[in-house]
């Protein structure tokens, strides 16, 4: 696992920080996670009867696993536009904290907001794991490029997936087709436990975890963000307690 | 699909109903965003919400799992992802151990009770 090349204190160009962010994509263990996740969701559009090319548009544009799954199920499965935009939407709540809390480390001085849409787009947990992990040592000036290669470089990868997944589609097992769904929230839970080196991390991680079961069983509604919020608000105050007890 | 009439009406839906629910979001972060710094407190408690929405996404797929995953039984489920965690630890942290060794456990475990 090789760091991204640039180094701190050498200036980059865009060009060469994009290409950085771009190369970076065939050394993260999460390229391979999200090949074996686009396989399936390339399966799962083709069971369902959409045309290959709207659901390459559909990978490239929704760019988050679950909101792709959830849109191809119900929309296949019949049910009303409005719900499933309500589905995809409740899906998508996840992206506002994380793209919030990366945006920062983007950011310059004097830096256009809609230069940060595109990097934004980008953002899933592949890209918000990826980024806490590389961006630190990118140099700043360089970190917009960065992420645009990375996020260039994941969309590829999920696109040739999702052809390859859309043609495997009818000869594929059961069993297989399970295996590959399976692979989100393993790779999910793996790269929140590796990127979890504060304690308020690891204590939102746990929290959350019982949580979002427990919110969901009790059919409370948008049960995500509720156990979200309260876990994650859960481990600030451990936090705040801890800091205070130093 | 028969719900939607001709090919524009489908890119029309996954504009309005899959691109749009899921994309206002991350406009909506960039806004948030502004102004704000690295280090300001508040993104400690951001980034711990974060973590919690996604630990809840990971709890509900494992427990609750959509599609083809749910013909495995949910104790299979859960003890193979048991296995990727003890895999990562053993593995110095690796993602990629992990998931190999969940991966390893969920296919053995459904081959072994006749799926």
């Amino acid at each position: 696992m090789s760091v991204a090349e640039p180094t701190q204190d050498q200036p980059v160009s865009t060009l060469a920080a994009f290409r950085a962010g771009f190369n970076a994509t065939w050394t993260s263990a999460f390229t391979y996670v999200l090949l074996g996740n686009y396989v399936g969701i390339g399966a799962i559009s083709h069971d369902f009867g959409f045309s290959i090319v709207w659901t390459l548009v559909a990978t490239v544009l929704v760019w988050a696993g679950p909101a792709q799954v959830i849109l191809v199920s119900t929309l296949g499965a019949g049910a009303s536009l409005f719900e499933v935009a309500l589905a995809v939407g409740l899906s998508g709540v996840r992206l506002l904290p994380m793209v919030v809390s990366m945006l920062p480390m983007l950011k310059g001085p004097g830096v256009r907001s809609w230069k940060l849409v595109l990097p934004a787009h980008f953002t899933a947990v592949s890209i918000w794991v990826e980024a806490l992990r590389l961006l630190p040592a990118v140099p700043r000036e360089g970190r917009i490029a960065f992420i645009n290669g990375l996020g260039s470089g994941y969309t590829v990868c999920a696109s040739a997936a999702t052809l390859a997944g859309y043609y495997l589609a009818a000869k594929m097992p059961l069993l297989i087709s399970a295996a590959l769904l399976f692979l989100t929230p393993l790779a999910f839970l793996m790269s929140t436990l590796r990127n979890a080196r504060m304690l308020v991390d690891r204590v939102a991680l746990g929290f959350g975890l019982v949580l979002g079961p427990l919110f969901a069983y009790c059919q409370i509604g948008l049960d995500l963000m509720w156990s979200g919020i309260a876990a994650g608000t859960a481990a600030y105050a451990v936090h705040r307690v801890r800091e205070a007890l130093r | 699909m028969t719900a939607l009439s001709g090919e524009l009406g489908a890119y029309l839906a996954l504009v309005l109903v899959g691109f749009l629910p899921n994309e206002v979001w991350r406009w909506l972060a960039v806004i948030f965003s502004r102004g704000l710094d690295e280090d300001a407190e508040i993104l400690i408690w951001v980034r711990a919400v974060a973590t919690a929405i996604l630990a809840g996404v990971i709890a509900k797929l494992t427990i609750f799992s959509p599609g083809v995953l749910a013909t495995i039984p949910t104790s299979l489920r859960l003890g193979a992802v048991i296995v990727g965690v003890i895999g990562f630890v053993l593995f110095r942290r690796s993602v990629f151990a992990g998931v190999l060794a969940g991966e390893g456990a969920l296919i053995a475990g459904a081959l072994a009770f006749g799926q």
